[in-house]
């Protein structure tokens, strides 16, 4: 164990450097995987004939397997049909297309959570049903959804670290780096990215709770 | 992609096994770490409060994989050894343990104050209290998202093929690097755990529908 050697500025600058990869990787994740998986949960809630079905099936099979399995299916799989990608966008992609799948779950059951009357009333008050979903039910579900997603996007932060095996330059990949050079780093570069990360994560867990006991004090 | 699943088979059911073990050792252990911390945390006592608020909010807010990883390769510095296998279950069991905590204390808290008290004026201790009304009650609200944690940390447990663990994941590692059919062996890797994880999560769909 060496902590001051360890943390020499250098490295510190290195792991920030990673650290700002991980963030960055997160909010595309975040803003895609969100727009996606409301697409995604709609179709699905809305029972289109086949569409819904279908799109049901491949998110029930995507949101059951591991995300550590997709992320290689991105990496080895996207150079097969064609297109070759760096680890950055891979690890998006795989991302996005685990994490829509999870979002789009929790937007079915957010709506479903929408008092049918809801509906049902706009519907009656000569609304068409995109205007209903759009100006009525949705903004009732999103405000309940928000403690659930926001703990889903913590998830996805944490997650990004298994991208380390597809060699995205983020935290622990470099925490590795920079310990593989000297093995006496190992315990104070552990120690300082588990701060990262719960740093990061502690933060949006945080708001993520506010608005839980926000909304739970306002439905009561 | 037969022929592969033949050839191989051994290896696979090696990790196949390892995975189910891993995930029955993880829930087990985790259901009993959580449901004390839940315990803990729903306590008059602030102090109580406190450490399961820290226990909680550290392991839930620290990638797995960074747990995992501590247990791999930094405890073994100074203190026990382990494989990767105990590293990546001890972890997995830590890092699930809070979310079940998380759920059981939300359970705990949504059956009524009025049982807690009708208990207690009926001469029952807080912890009979607790162990003979409140848990009861509060396991039957909570088991969905218990199921659902389930099915989280059987995808989790993948986790292991990082440290070695000889999973499913790390098995199908070693299958298509000799074999060079990445793909094919993936395929049949995911078809595992959709064994594992697709009923377990329609099951719960069905329970929280009903």
């Amino acid at each position: 164990m060496d902590f001051a050697n360890a943390y020499s500025w250098i490295n510190i600058h290195f792991l920030l450097r990673g650290l700002w990869v991980t963030i960055y990787v997160s909010l595309i994740s975040i803003a895609l995987s969100f727009i996606i998986g409301l697409v995604l949960g709609t179709v699905r809630y809305t029972k289109i004939p086949i569409l819904s079905k279908v799109v049901g099936f491949v998110v029930d099979i995507i949101r059951n397997l591991p995300l550590l399995l997709i992320i290689f299916f991105t990496y080895f799989g996207l150079p097969g049909i064609g297109l070759r990608v760096n680890a950055v966008v891979a690890s998006i992609i795989a991302l996005v297309v685990f994490e829509s799948c999870m979002i789009a779950e929790i937007v079915r059951s957010g709506i479903g959570a929408v008092p049918s009357g809801q509906m049902e009333g706009a519907r009656s008050n000569g609304m068409t049903y995109m205007q209903a979903m759009f100006y009525v039910v949705m903004p009732q579900a999103l405000l309940k959804m928000i403690p659930t997603l926001l703990s889903q996007f913590v998830s996805l932060v944490k997650d990004t670290s298994l991208a380390t095996i597809i060699i995205l330059p983020e935290l622990l990949y470099r925490a590795q780096i920079v310990y593989s050079q000297d093995t006496r780093y190992m315990i104070p570069m552990y120690l300082i990215i588990a701060v990262m990360y719960f740093i990061v994560c502690f933060c949006l867990s945080m708001v993520a709770s506010y608005l839980q006991k926000r909304f739970d004090t306002k439905t009561d | 992609m037969w022929s592969l699943l033949v050839n191989n088979w051994q290896t696979f059911l090696i990790g196949f096994w390892n995975t189910i073990w891993c995930s029955i050792l993880a829930l087990v252990f985790s259901l009993i770490i959580g449901s004390g911390f839940a315990i803990l945390e729903t306590m008059p006592n602030k102090f109580w409060r406190g450490v399961a608020r820290v226990y909680i909010e550290i392991f839930r807010n620290i990638p797995l994989l960074v747990i995992a990883m501590i247990f791999y390769l930094v405890i073994p510095q100074f203190w026990v050894k382990m494989n990767g296998f105990t590293a990546g279950t001890i972890g997995l069991t830590l890092y699930t343990s809070a979310f079940i905590s998380e759920t059981v204390r939300s359970g705990i808290q949504s059956v009524g104050d009025g049982q807690m008290e009708g208990a207690r004026s009926n001469g029952m201790t807080y912890w009979q209290a607790m162990r003979y009304v409140i848990l009861p009650q509060a396991f039957k609200i909570v088991i969905p998202p218990l199921g659902n944690q389930f099915v989280n940390l059987i995808k989790n447990s993948s986790v292991l093929a990082f440290v070695a663990g000889f999973d499913l994941m790390y098995q199908g590692d070693v299958i298509a690097s000799t074999t060079f059919q990445t793909i094919p062996t993936y395929i049949i890797v995911g078809i595992f755990y959709l064994i594992l994880t697709l009923p377990l999560s329609y099951y719960m769909q069905y329970l929280e529908r009903k």
